[in-house]
């Protein structure tokens, strides 16, 4: 990899210990990768903040790279394990609830934008096409390169937190071009957001960095983040490229036979004691449609909804908050289902989900059994 | 040698593995003993030697495990892989490990227990006598 002087400069130490191991966290990303160089970014998002995930680990280091390192670029964080305001109606240890606001802080320290939202590409603006930015979030890297024409790598927390101190990243792979082998021929007649969730779950088990994705029909937002989200839970693809591709592909259907497989793989419990909504986090839409959905009735069963602050006060403004409430949700800001300290196999045997990403990760983090269904079926199995 | 993604020069011995290491799950962050009953490496300290392996797997979170067996003083002095994976790239760079690449073939010809030196700035890696 070719460096400039001033990054050969920075690599040996002579702007800093913090500088110099943002470099060496590149430099070492570049290589592993094949990168030529180090470009500029705009924007970078971060993951490694819930303290469910990162541990003490991350959180000590969090804690002494937050001395003196500050972000150089719009840098905006994932979610975090809580939301503060109803955090005492869990139960979390004091241990978690402080390691936990030690992270919100060191990333605070730096600069970063408390956001804690996995889904960047919904409530910031988007940059104009082709802009280089650095997501460490899957689901978020997905959206931006596929609906969003931004570039970006699947970034680790850690290329992206120093790309965010260094304000470049690793030129290479989808931040230079792309052009999938495989080609996922959408079969499926009458998809549901379910059905998006399975498609992309597949297409990541196949695809390397990108795929070609055909025959999709008109998708809405709740769809489109579906798939996305359930990519990024099953392999190390980070980009759809919408249509055929050219004859030289792989063409693999995705029909009923294969959407089954996945649902299969996941789908583990007839019902759930629980609903969660929310993974990746909704958006305003999304809480605007589930308002109407729920207009007159309440579930029967808890439902935790999951959305970022910033949708929670706007949802407040217009007053859906209040109706989701009336009808039994429980509103969590700042977090999301994915990775969640809040449902403990202690109390919770099964949660029903309609998102793939939050099935995969309750199964295999929380190890408790899922139950997946489209919204619309929960609405009509679960309230009355 | 192949790439050098964490420069640095180091001497001492070869802990060697055929298996790839998971660091997180598979290293107790604390003593640097390998702690997975099912690793062939079980029950062997990494602290200051040259860990030689193919590659890293599993979780991106192992980084961290790296970065907390060096802070507790219980890292190896350098790795040796044939692949470059991210979670030991990046692990390795937070920690300030020196890691490089290596052939199939220099892979085969480095036995476990012998003494090396690696120094990245002449791109030397070379066996004691």
């Amino acid at each position: 990899m070719e460096l400039t002087r001033d990054e050969e400069s920075a690599l040996k130490g002579e702007q800093g210990e913090t500088m110099q191991m943002a470099y060496r966290i590149l430099v070492a990303t570049g290589e592993a990768t094949d990168a030529e160089k180090l470009i500029p970014i705009e924007w970078a998002h971060l993951s490694g903040v819930n303290y469910n995930t990162i541990g003490d680990a991350g959180e000590e280091l969090l804690s002494s790279v937050s001395k003196d390192a500050r972000v150089t670029v719009k840098t905006t964080l994932n979610p975090m394990g809580f939301d503060i305001d109803n955090v005492s109606n869990y139960k979390l240890d004091e241990n978690f609830i402080s390691k936990q606001l030690s992270i919100k802080n060191s990333y605070e320290t730096m600069g970063v934008i408390p956001s804690f939202s996995c889904i960047p590409y919904e409530i910031f603006d988007i940059p104009k096409n082709g802009t280089q930015v650095a997501f460490a979030e899957s689901n978020a890297a997905i959206h931006a390169n596929s609906y969003d024409n931004l570039k970006t790598n699947k970034e680790s927390a850690f290329s992206a937190l120093a790309s965010a101190i260094v304000g470049k990243s690793p030129y290479s792979s989808l931040r230079k071009e792309d052009t999938p082998n495989i080609t996922i021929r959408m079969k499926v007649k009458n998809p549901n957001e379910l059905t998006y969730g399975m498609l992309g779950f597949y297409a990541g088990k196949l695809g390397d960095t990108s795929v070609n994705i055909s025959g999709l029909g008109e998708m809405d937002q709740r769809q489109s983040k579906a798939m996305c989200g359930g990519m990024g839970t099953s392999g190390t693809c980070a980009k759809f490229i919408f249509g055929e591709g050219d004859s030289n592909t792989e063409k693999i259907d995705f029909d009923e036979k294969e959407m089954q497989n996945v649902h299969d793989e996941l789908n583990t419990a007839e019902k759930g004691d629980l609903i969660t909504l929310g993974s990746p986090q909704l958006g305003l839409d999304e809480i605007s449609d589930l308002t109407a959905k729920l207009k007159g009735r309440s579930f029967q069963k808890r439902c935790m909804v999951f959305l970022p602050r910033t949708v929670k006060e706007q949802a407040q403004k217009i007053g859906y908050i209040t109706e989701l409430e009336r009808a039994g949700c429980e509103i969590l800001a700042d977090c999301c289902t994915c990775l969640t300290p809040l449902i403990s196999k202690d109390d919770v045997d099964a949660v029903t989900t309609n998102s793939i990403k939050g099935a995969f990760y309750l199964k295999n983090s929380n190890g408790v059994d899922v139950n997946l269904k489209s919204l619309k079926q929960i609405v009509e199995d679960e309230t009355r | 040698m192949n790439k050098i993604l964490v420069s640095g020069k180091v001497e001492g011995i070869v802990l060697k593995s055929n298996d790839p290491i998971n660091f997180l799950g598979t290293v107790d962050k604390k003593t640097g003993i390998i702690s997975d009953k099912k690793h062939p490496l079980f029950g062997k300290a990494i602290k200051d030697i040259i860990l030689v392996f193919p590659s890293g797997v599993g979780s991106s979170v192992g980084a961290y495990t790296i970065y907390s067996i060096k802070s507790n003083n219980a890292a190896p002095l350098a790795m040796i892989c044939k692949k470059a994976d991210l979670t030991v790239a990046t692990g390795c760079a937070l920690a300030n490990i020196p890691l490089i690449t290596i052939s199939d073939e220099e892979f085969l010809s480095i036995k476990n227990g012998i003494k090396m030196s690696l120094d990245t700035d002449s791109s030397t890696l070379s066996v004691h006598q």
